[in-house]
Parts: C-alpha cells; sequence; structure tokens
C-alpha cells in the first residue's frame, strides 16, 4: 500500500512536470558545459594498464595523458605532456621532453619517472596486463613481459633527469608516436595513489575509484555509479586547463543500442555510440543533422579452418569469396556506409593500400569450385557458418548463406553462440566458417597483417605460411617507409591468395551527435579528444 | 509456529550449501573462461590472472576455499569489474531492484486482485470479458515490447519521463508500471480461477443461503481460499520480482541487480554468478517460508 | 443451465477416471454451449491448419530472400509484408508457428506433468518429504539458468530435446508450488479425511480426489505458462539452442519485432497478432474446458 501511494505521488509528480515543456536534459548541459556521453558499455576499470576495450578509452582520454597526444583532427601526434621529443637518426632512440608544468591533479608534478615506472609497472607479468603487447616494441620488454628476465634496468625506457625520458627500441618502429598517443596503455600512472591502494603489481586495485583517483589529464574523476553514470569535472590542475573548454562530460552507459537512440531522443545524451541499422534510413532522411556516419579502422569478415577438409583447397575458399555480393551486403543489411571489404588492410591506412584485391565474380567462383571437385556445390558438405549471436551477424550470415546458395549452388547452416562460447570455439579452431572483426589499435597495416602470423593467438585459422612471417618481421625492423611498405604489400598478397579469411566489409562508425557539440572530427579511430570538445546550444 | 520457522532456517543451511556448491561448479564446466577475449591473451598474462584469482590451484582447494569465504559471509572480488567485490555490487544494486520490484508489486497485487476478483463475481459477464480481457492483454504484451511502447508514448511523444536513466524520482515511473503489469495480468488470472473455484464451494453458497453481504462473502470467506494459488505463485515471483529483471533493467538503463544474473553469466565472472545465486537463493527460501506461513493463516485447519 | 443429476464430491472425481460416462458428454454438451470457448477452439484449429498447411500454399518459402523487397508493408504480393532481407512474412508466420505451437504446447504439457505429479505428491505426504520436496524445488529455483542451458548443450549438442529439458527444467517449478499449496488445504477438506479414512490407497486419493480438484488453478497457470514458454524460446535462441535462422519463430519475430516498432510495425505487430490470438484462444477454450468439467459451477 505504502509503495502504492508512492507510485501515485509519482505519477502525479511526472504530470506536473509535464505541463509546460521541459527543458531537456541536453539543454541544461549546453549551459553547463557538460558532454552527455553515450558509452555503451559500463567500463571493466579505469586503470589503463588492466583494461582492454574501446568504451574504457573514452573515459581514460578526460582522465589520462601521454607524453603525445592526438590532433583532434587528424590524431597525428602532438606534443602532449612532453612539450617536444627527438628520434635518433636510426629511429631506435626517441628522448622526449616533459613539460615543466605538467602535473597530477593532486597537484604533483608529472615527471620523466613516474612514466618510466608506469610502463615497467604494465609489463610486470604479475599486473597481467592484457594489453601490455603493445608495449613490446621497447627494448627487451616482450622477454621481461614474458618473465624471461627479471631486471627492469634493462628495458628500454630510462628517466635521464624529471624531464627528460629516453626510450630505446628493438627495432624503428614508425608507428611508435601514433601509438603512444592513441594507447592508454603509453599513458602514465601516479604509482605512489596506487601504493596506497594495494600492491601496484597486482590487478584489482581500488585507486580507480573516484575518491582515489589521480590523473594527468584535463578532466577528474568525479563520480562513478556503476551501469548508470561516470562524472569527470574539468582538472584545474592540468597543464592546458585554460583552454579546455567543457567543464565536464557524464558518461552514460547504456548497453542496449534501442535504449541509447530513444535517449538521444528524449534529449538526454549528446552523443550515442551507436545506431541501430533499421534507423538509419529515417535519419538520414528526416534527421540528417543527427547522423555521423565516419569510416573506422576495421575489417568484418569471415575466417575460414584451413584444416578442414573441405575447405583446405584454396580454390574453394576463393570460390566462397568470390560469390558473395558486398556490395549488396552493405546497400542492404549494413546500411551504414561501410565499404565493401576487398583486402584485409582498409585502404589508405596512412598512406598503404593493398595492392592485391579480391573481386565478386560468380562465374569465376563457379570454374573454381568445379575446378576443386565440386562442381554446382556438388560433393561438397554444408558449410557452417559460426557466429555469435547478434542481430546484425545474423543477418549477414542469412545473407551469404542465400548467395552461397544462389551462385554456387553451396548449402549452408548457421551456428550461433553466446559470446565466450563462440571465442572458445574459434580458438579451438572448431568450425568451418566463423564471423570475426578485427579493430585497428593504431594506424598502420601492420595491426591487421600481424594477425596472422602463424605464431599469433589472434590467427585462430590453423594457416600459417613461412614466407608471410618472414615478410611480417623483415617489415618489423625495416629502415624506412618505403621498403617496409612494400614488404607488407607481398606479405597481404599472400594472406589473399592463400585466404584463410574472407573480407566483406570495412567497418564504419554509425551514431547520433547533437549539433551543439562543437570541435568534433570524424577520426578513423573514433577518438575526439575532449579537451577540445565544447558545447553551443545556439548552434541548431 | 516458531518451531516452524526455526526448522526452515536449519533447512536453510543445506539448501545454501547445495546452490553454492553447484553452481560453483557449473560456472566453471562452461565453456570459456573469464579473461577470453576477443583479442587473445598470451598464455604468460592468462597464467597470472589465474594465479590472482587463485584458479591456479586444485579446483577442490578452490572450492573449499570459496566455502570458508562463504562462512565469513566474503563472496570474492568481481572477475570482470576488476576494482570492486561481489559483495559491494550487490550491496548497490539490490536497493535499486528492491525498490523498483516494491513499486511494482504494489502495482500488480492492487490491480491484479481487484481485477481478478471483479471477474470471477460475475463469471461469463461483461465485466469478466473487460477485467480478463485486460489481463490476457497484459499476458501477450512481453516487457521487451511494453517498456518500449510505454517509453514510445511517455517519454518520447507526451515527454513526461525520461526515456532512460535512474536518476530523478519520475524515472521509476515507466519501469515500475512494465513490471507491474505483467505480474498484475498473472495475479489477475490465478485470483479468477482461484476464486471461482471457491465461490462454488458449499460454504459459500451456505453463507448466500444464510443471507450474507457479497463484501461479507468476499472478503471473510472467499478470498481467503481465493488466494492461495496467487499467494503459491508469489513466493518465487517475489523474490524474482525485487531482484530485478534483466530485460527491464536493460531498456530502462537501471543499475539494479537483475541484468548482473544474465551478464555475470555471459562474463564467466565466476565469482559473481555464484555469489548472485546464493544471494537469489536466501531471498527465495525467505518467501517462500513467508507464504507457508500465510497459507497457514489463511487456512486455520492447516498447522505449522 | 441443463439439470445435471446432483453429484457428490468424491462421485465426481470417481466419474473423471471413466471415461465415456455421461459426465464427458455432459461437459461436451455444456462445452459447445460456451460460445468463447467454442471460438477459442475453431480459432485454434484455424491456426494450425494456416501454419501446417499454409506453407505448401505459398508462392514463397521462408528463406527466401529478395534484396529489392526489404522490409516492405502488407501488399498485394505479400500480404504479411517482408522483413529486412526481403522475405515473405506470411510464409515465416507459418513456420514460425509451427515452431512456436510445438514448443508450447510440448514444453508445457512436460512441465504441467511433472509439476502437478511433484506438488500433488509433496503437498499430500506433508511432514520432512514436504520440506525435502520443497527445499530441492528452492535449489532449483536458484540455480543460474543461463548457465544451467549452456551446460545442457555443452553436454548434448544442440538437440530440440534439449530445448524441452531446458524449458520443463524451469516450468514445472512455479507449477509444482502451488499444486502443492492447493493439495495441503484440501488435504484437510472432509471428503478427503473421510477417504483416508476409508483406507483408500493414497495413489488413488492423489490421482482421483487430489487432482481433480486443484484442476482449476492449474488450467490457469498452464495458460500463463504458454506464452512464458514461447517466449523462453525467444531467449534461448540467443543462447543457440532452440530455432536456427534462418528458420525463427514467433518468439524471435517479436522480440526482433520489438527493436522496429517506429519502423516497420508489420514485422512486430503481425506476429503479435498470431500470439495473442492463440493464447486468447487457449484462454477461452481453457476457462470453457474448466468450466464445462466443473460440476459444482454448473449447478449455479
Amino acid at each position: 500500500m505504502k509503495s502504492l501511494c508512492l507510485l501515485m505521488c509519482l505519477c502525479a509528480l511526472g504530470l506536473a512536470s509535464g505541463c509546460g515543456k521541459r527543458e531537456t536534459r541536453v539543454e541544461v548541459a549546453n549551459r553547463q558545459q557538460i558532454l552527455l556521453y553515450g558509452n555503451k558499455a559500463e567500463p571493466q576499470d579505469l586503470d589503463p594498464h588492466v583494461v582492454q576495450g574501446v568504451g574504457e578509452h573514452q573515459i581514460i582520454s578526460t582522465l589520462l595523458e601521454g607524453l603525445v597526444a592526438e590532433d583532434p583532427k587528424t590524431l597525428d601526434p602532438v606534443p602532449g605532456i612532453a612539450e617536444r621529443w627527438e628520434i635518433s637518426p636510426d629511429g631506435r632512440v626517441y628522448t622526449f621532453h616533459i613539460r615543466a608544468n605538467a602535473k597530477w591533479s593532486n597537484g604533483d608534478p608529472v615527471t620523466a619517472h613516474d612514466f618510466a615506472k608506469s610502463y615497467r609497472r604494465i609489463l610486470t607479468p604479475s599486473l597481467g596486463s592484457l594489453y601490455s603487447y603493445m608495449l613490446h616494441p621497447l627494448k627487451n620488454a616482450k622477454a621481461f613481459n614474458e618473465g624471461k628476465i627479471t631486471d627492469p634496468t634493462q628495458l628500454g625506457v630510462r628517466a635521464i633527469d624529471d624531464h627528460t625520458l629516453e626510450l630505446t627500441l628493438e627495432c624503428p618502429t614508425p608507428y611508435l608516436l601514433h601509438s603512444m598517443a592513441s594507447h592508454y596503455t603509453w599513458w602514465a600512472v601516479h604509482l605512489p595513489t596506487i601504493e596506497k591502494h594495494g600492491d601496484p603489481y597486482k590487478p584489482g586495485s581500488r585507486w580507480t575509484r573516484p575518491e582515489n583517483y589521480v590523473g594527468n589529464g584535463p578532466f577528474i574523476l568525479t563520480e562513478w555509479v556503476p551501469n548508470s553514470v561516470i562524472r569527470v569535472r574539468k582538472n584545474t590542475n592540468y597543464w592546458d586547463a585554460a583552454n579546455v573548454r567543457l567543464n565536464g562530460v557524464d558518461f552514460l552507459p547504456i548497453e542496449s543500442i534501442d535504449s541509447e537512440e530513444r535517449s538521444f531522443r528524449a534529449g538526454q545524451l549528446h552523443r550515442t555510440e551507436e545506431l541501430p541499422n533499421a534507423k538509419i534510413d529515417a535519419y538520414r532522411k528526416d534527421n540528417p543533422q543527427f547522423l555521423r556516419i565516419d569510416d573506422y579502422l576495421g575489417n568484418y569478415f569471415y575466417r575460414v579452418n584451413v584444416g578442414h577438409p573441405a575447405l583446405k583447397d584454396k580454390r574453394v575458399r576463393h570460390a566462397l569469396s568470390q560469390a558473395i555480393d558486398r556490395q549488396a551486403i552493405v546497400e542492404t543489411v549494413t546500411r551504414g556506409g561501410q565499404r565493401p571489404a576487398f583486402a584485409f588492410t582498409p585502404p589508405d591506412t596512412e598512406g598503404y593500400t593493398s595492392r592485391a584485391q579480391l573481386k565478386f565474380d560468380i562465374e569465376g567462383a563457379k570454374k573454381l569450385l568445379a575446378e576443386a571437385g565440386y562442381p554446382e556445390g556438388k560433393g561438397l558438405p554444408p558449410i557452417e557458418i559460426h557466429y555469435n549471436t547478434s542481430e546484425n551477424h545474423r543477418a549477414i550470415a542469412e545473407a551469404i548463406q542465400q548467395m552461397w546458395k544462389r551462385n554456387l549452388g553451396v548449402d549452408a547452416t548457421l551456428r550461433n553462440e553466446e559470446w565466450k562460447v563462440y571465442l572458445d570455439t574459434q580458438s579451438a579452431t572448431n568450425y568451418m566458417v566463423s564471423r570475426a572483426g578485427w579493430i585497428g589499435d593504431y594506424p598502420d597495416p601492420n595491426t591487421f597483417l600481424e594477425t596472422f602470423l602463424s605464431y599469433s593467438g589472434n590467427n585462430r585459422t590453423g594457416w600459417a605460411n613461412p614466407e608471410f612471417d618472414r615478410l611480417l618481421q623483415a617489415a618489423g625492423c625495416a629502415t624506412n617507409q618505403a621498403e617496409r611498405y612494400e614488404l607488407l604489400q607481398k606479405a597481404e598478397a599472400i594472406l589473399l591468395d592463400e585466404l584463410p579469411l574472407i573480407p566483406i566489409y570495412f567497418y564504419t562508425r554509425v551514431y547520433l551527435l547533437h549539433p551543439s557539440v562543437q570541435n568534433w572530427h570524424p577520426t578513423y579511430l573514433d577518438h575526439h579528444p575532449f579537451k577540445h570538445v565544447y558545447l553551443e546550444a545556439a548552434a541548431k | 509456529m516458531f518451531r516452524f520457522i526455526a526448522a526452515r532456517l536449519l533447512q536453510t543451511i543445506p539448501v545454501l550449501f547445495v546452490v553454492a556448491t553447484l553452481a560453483f561448479f557449473m560456472v566453471r564446466l562452461m565453456p570459456g573462461g573469464p579473461f577470453d577475449a576477443e583479442r587473445s591473451v598470451p598464455p604468460e598474462v592468462e597464467r597470472e590472472l589465474a594465479a590472482y584469482y587463485g584458479l591456479d590451484k586444485p579446483l577442490a582447494r578452490q572450492y573449499l576455499d570459496y566455502l570458508g569465504q562463504l562462512i565469513r559471509g566474503d563472496l570474492g572480488p568481481s572477475f570482470k569489474y576488476a576494482n570492486r567485490s561481489v559483495n559491494e555490487m550487490i550491496a548497490s544494486t539490490f536497493p535499486v531492484s528492491l525498490q523498483l520490484g516494491g513499486l511494482a508489486l504494489g502495482l500488480a497485487l492492487l490491480f491484479g486482485i481487484t481485477a481478478g476478483v471483479l471477474a470471477a463475481l460475475r463469471p461469463n459477464s461483461a465485466m469478466d470479458y473487460v477485467a480478463s480481457g485486460i489481463s490476457m492483454t497484459g499476458i501477450c504484451l512481453p516487457t521487451f515490447v511494453l517498456g518500449p511502447l510505454l517509453i514510445l508514448v511517455f517519454a518520447l511523444n507526451l515527454r513526461w519521463f525520461n526515456a532512460s536513466g535512474w536518476f530523478d524520482a519520475s524515472d521509476r515511473v515507466l519501469p515500475a508500471l512494465t513490471l507491474g503489469i505483467v505480474y498484475a495480468a498473472y495475479v489477475a488470472r490465478l485470483t479468477r480461477g482461484g476464486m471461482l473455484e471457491i465461490l462454488s464451494q458449499d460454504f459459500i453458497r451456505t453463507a448466500r443461503a444464510k443471507g450474507a453481504s457479497e463484501a461479507r462473502i468476499i472478503f471473510r470467506h472467499a478470498l481467503r481460499g481465493g488466494l492461495l494459488p496467487v499467494i503459491s505463485f508469489l513466493g518465487p515471483a517475489a523474490a524474482g520480482i525485487i531482484t530485478g529483471s534483466f530485460v527491464i533493467e536493460t531498456i530502462f538503463q537501471i543499475p539494479g541487480l537483475g541484468r548482473h544474473f544474465v551478464t555475470s553469466a555471459f562474463n564467466r565472472d565466476f565469482t559473481m554468478v555464484t555469489g548472485i545465486v546464493v544471494f537469489y537463493a536466501v531471498l527465495i527460501v525467505f518467501f517462500n517460508l513467508l507464504v507457508d506461513i500465510v497459507q497457514v493463516w489463511l487456512n486455520p485447519k492447516l498447522k505449522f | 443451465m441443463t439439470q445435471a443429476p446432483p453429484v457428490t464430491e468424491s462421485d465426481t472425481s470417481l466419474a473423471m477416471a471413466e471415461p465415456g460416462s455421461s459426465l464427458w458428454h455432459d461437459a461436451w454438451l455444456r462445452l459447445r454451449k460456451n460460445k468463447l470457448a467454442v471460438f477459442g477452439g475453431v480459432t485454434l484449429i484455424l491456426v494450425t491448419l494456416f501454419c501446417v498447411a499454409g506453407p505448401w500454399l505459398s508462392p514463397y518459402t521462408y528463406e527466401q530472400q529478395d534484396f529489392a523487397q526489404y522490409a516492405q508493408p502488407p501488399s498485394a504480393k505479400h500480404w504479411f509484408g517482408t522483413d529486412k532481407l526481403g522475405r515473405d512474412q506470411l510464409t515465416r508466420i507459418m513456420y514460425g508457428g509451427r515452431i512456436s505451437l510445438g514448443v508450447g504446447i510440448c514444453a508445457t504439457l512436460v512441465s504441467l506433468t511433472i509439476g502437478v505429479m511433484y506438488g500433488a505428491l509433496a503437498g499430500f505426504l506433508g511432514g520432512k518429504t514436504d520440506a525435502a520436496m520443497m527445499r530441492i524445488v528452492d535449489i532449483l529455483y536458484a540455480l543460474p539458468f543461463t548457465v544451467f542451458v549452456i551446460l545442457l548443450m555443452v553436454a548434448f549438442g544442440r538437440n530440440i530435446v534439449l530445448l524441452f529439458v531446458a524449458i520443463g527444467a524451469v516450468e514445472w517449478l512455479t507449477m509444482s508450488r502451488i499444486v502443492r499449496g492447493q493439495v495441503q488445504s484440501l488435504r484437510k477438506q472432509e471428503f478427503i479425511e473421510a477417504a483416508l479414512a476409508l483406507g483408500l490407497s493414497r495413489r488413488r486419493i492423489i490421482l482421483r480426489h487430489m487432482i481433480p480438484n486443484v484442476l482449476g488453478p492449474v488450467a490457469v497457470y498452464t495458460t500463463l505458462t504458454i506464452p512464458a514458454v514461447m517466449l523462453l524460446e525467444a531467449f534461448l535462441s540467443f543462447l543457440g539452442l532452440g530455432v536456427q535462422p534462418p528458420m525463427s519463430s514467433w518468439g524471435t519475430m517479436i522480440k526482433d519485432g520489438a527493436e522496429l516498432m517506429e519502423e516497420f510495425p508489420w514485422l512486430l505487430m503481425i506476429p503479435a497478432a498470431f500470439f495473442s490470438l492463440t493464447l486468447f484462444s487457449l484462454n477461452f477454450l481453457g476457462d470453457g474446458l474448466r468450466d464445462a468439467l466443473d460440476v459444482r459451477t454448473s449447478k449455479d
């Protein structure tokens, strides 16, 4: 009864507030310069050395800043905590000069030692960092990370003095600065704070609670209600605080993309993480001012189990690939401006476009299949398409199933699995064809191609090619970019000839953005450095 | 009665023990581990994480350790949310679900019982058809349809409420309605069935023949027996309703306990799954005990 | 109402066990007079026919895609419109109905049988046995369903039988508690005490006297179980158990349609209409059957 009275009061309250047009959350937030950001997933943690997700990046990037930061338009490396740097002529030694006015949010100065200790922390095996391999270009980092050497002084990281940090690399790594700017594993944490809350070399520390968090970024963590909201507010100790225009960001982890879209429409969000693909057309037609479609550095593809008797023959794999009408898939099924993928590396990844290209050619596919001994698909067992449960993956699989049937006479069945079962099946290569996606960690073809190294845990197709491995390793230590890209071209050509994967499309990010958000640029990593963003309510 | 309750509380111990044991082993038998991710985890990293969470020990050892923790009331750290313990997560999310569930339950009982009694009083009358029709519609509308529908009407068109979130008092209305309507429909159908059964029994006819007022018949005699199916249904249903609903908490973005029932299993968050299951078991036992007490209270012929 | 011969409680239950007696005949007559029940029965038969025979008449198959027909509203060519892959929704509803009706009815029967038997036994025996049996139910309630289903699939592969096991395993629990509650209160009633005093076997008492007298609430809860089962099936197909795409069931169609209610309302409304029509019919028929079989009501 009591609860009922309460409810009635609430109803009355709701009715009362309904009278007269309410100011939406977005309108209020515009006045306060608070960005309302749909972040989709509740972050696992906010420790840059522990987490692994893309959603975590957005939040952590408000709290921490690396030596190098991202240009808001191009994501090219610009000075961050380091005001300048030098690279040795052989490309193996980087010297960073940390700005004197860089401070942690508790007032401590940011020093080269903070970075040195942070890098040692993430590479310490006991921390169990899932992303520590991002730092493997550093000298001896891999060996230290794997516990083969235990002396941290052998790492290619040295604080020369409080303001000078020297990094020594195994090989010249042309994408190093990009990686340092874009990826949170390269950012520093405040070790004294972490030490206060337990062993800094173990996961599960509570230093990331709002009451404990110390960062060096443009914002500080003020509130974290799991599955509800994470609030960050302006950090007055930030070295460039004068140029930060937002007063804060509220991250709303709205898991359901349909709920997120409705929240946007109700004026509760400035930005959604995604947009359901059935809604894209309507926005395009009626509300194009909200719709954003940005190219994204990622590939949606099918892995092929090359060990499976029916798929051993690369002609079969090519036939399957050539029979897929990728254009129809992106136009009818995904509808979000995705580009059909005829190679693995997205076109123009830092100036690299694969020369080798696949094609859509039904006649050719039929011929290949016949040559392989399966004319009209006869004799070929049904191909099972394996995917993790999601409406989008299912629709694509259903479309491809029909294309194979119609174009080749090949039967296919579908098998969906819940996420972790799906991962388990995939790592055990216990499938025929399995849906996959790969999002680049940094803008360089290497982040894609290295996944197909014979010893990479991300290969999962049973495919191994010594020449491919050799080319990639050689590219890793190539001295100039042109030579390096040439090696990668050759490697990609091998990959696309052997075809242990069937690329389908290159991702885009489709989302809603309120027009009051300013200085927001489309970037291929979906990074939008928040220190540059601001809100202008007048813009309609 | 005290003996009865004491005996039941004693029975709770083996129940919790069995539940914890089964859940402990079930989650570990599932394919996929807590640290599996799209990007492969290097074996040495996996080893370190396993060691940190004690997953490298022999299973029997892990189990005994877990039981030891459980006796002390410690449900362990969450594997997925690195800086939180399961106790903290339940403590912060359960009140939310309790609040939502309490409101919904109140609604469900009020509307459900009223509709059910009205329908049963004149079976096959217009009133019956209206009341039954409404409750049947409630059953045919799953929460994942009803929720978005209410949001479209009341949040997006009329702009009375927010479309999601759990911040203002008004944010409670739509989710409580959605959850309440579904349960109200169940309660209404069960009440109608139970009441029809009772109203046709001899003692009611006797009472009618004696000229007792309709109100007296309903409230003094019929409701007692007629609500029995509803009460039986409510034991587990109440435990379910106050621990939250995955669908509703997802649609309305509510930081409740309900969504963890499903997501913790998907995340292979071993401690979280087991912790929630044990917590839920306590509630189930409690509510079923409550139901048994109410049953005796409603039917004086029964004894403890 | 018809002039049914006065029957005592125990006569009723005895009669129920003897098919062909005049009671069944009377019940049938009463049922036929109940317009709603007749409507429900006829509709159910029509829906079943539509799902079973319909696909033979349809020019489309459930999997045939036509990208040019992306999500078209109902038209002369596609009476119920098309879905996002340009498939004919009419045909998909027919196939989906086969699955949903099959699962709804079979899984409900499974849970009905287990639940009624278990609940009646526990309620009748009472005491320690009852306590033990009900604590087992408590345990089963608490176990994580998602984990259970995933384990089932690991152990036995994806098998349609598993679908019934998984659904049956959860849905009988509440049924058993309801039946137990009813039986407990019945047990104290005079006619049961009399039967006990007469030395009738327990089996006989449970089957002939208890169960028939709890049929009312059981019938109601059964009609509530069917929609729950059909929707649960949609969740199970999320886990990979149950209907495999490109086939779909009403449950999965409603689930997908719910997200498209603004853009393509026919993708929600038409499957939901079939779902509701079936449930309403089942309820009308169920209520009618209950009334027809309940001699006491008929005397009023």
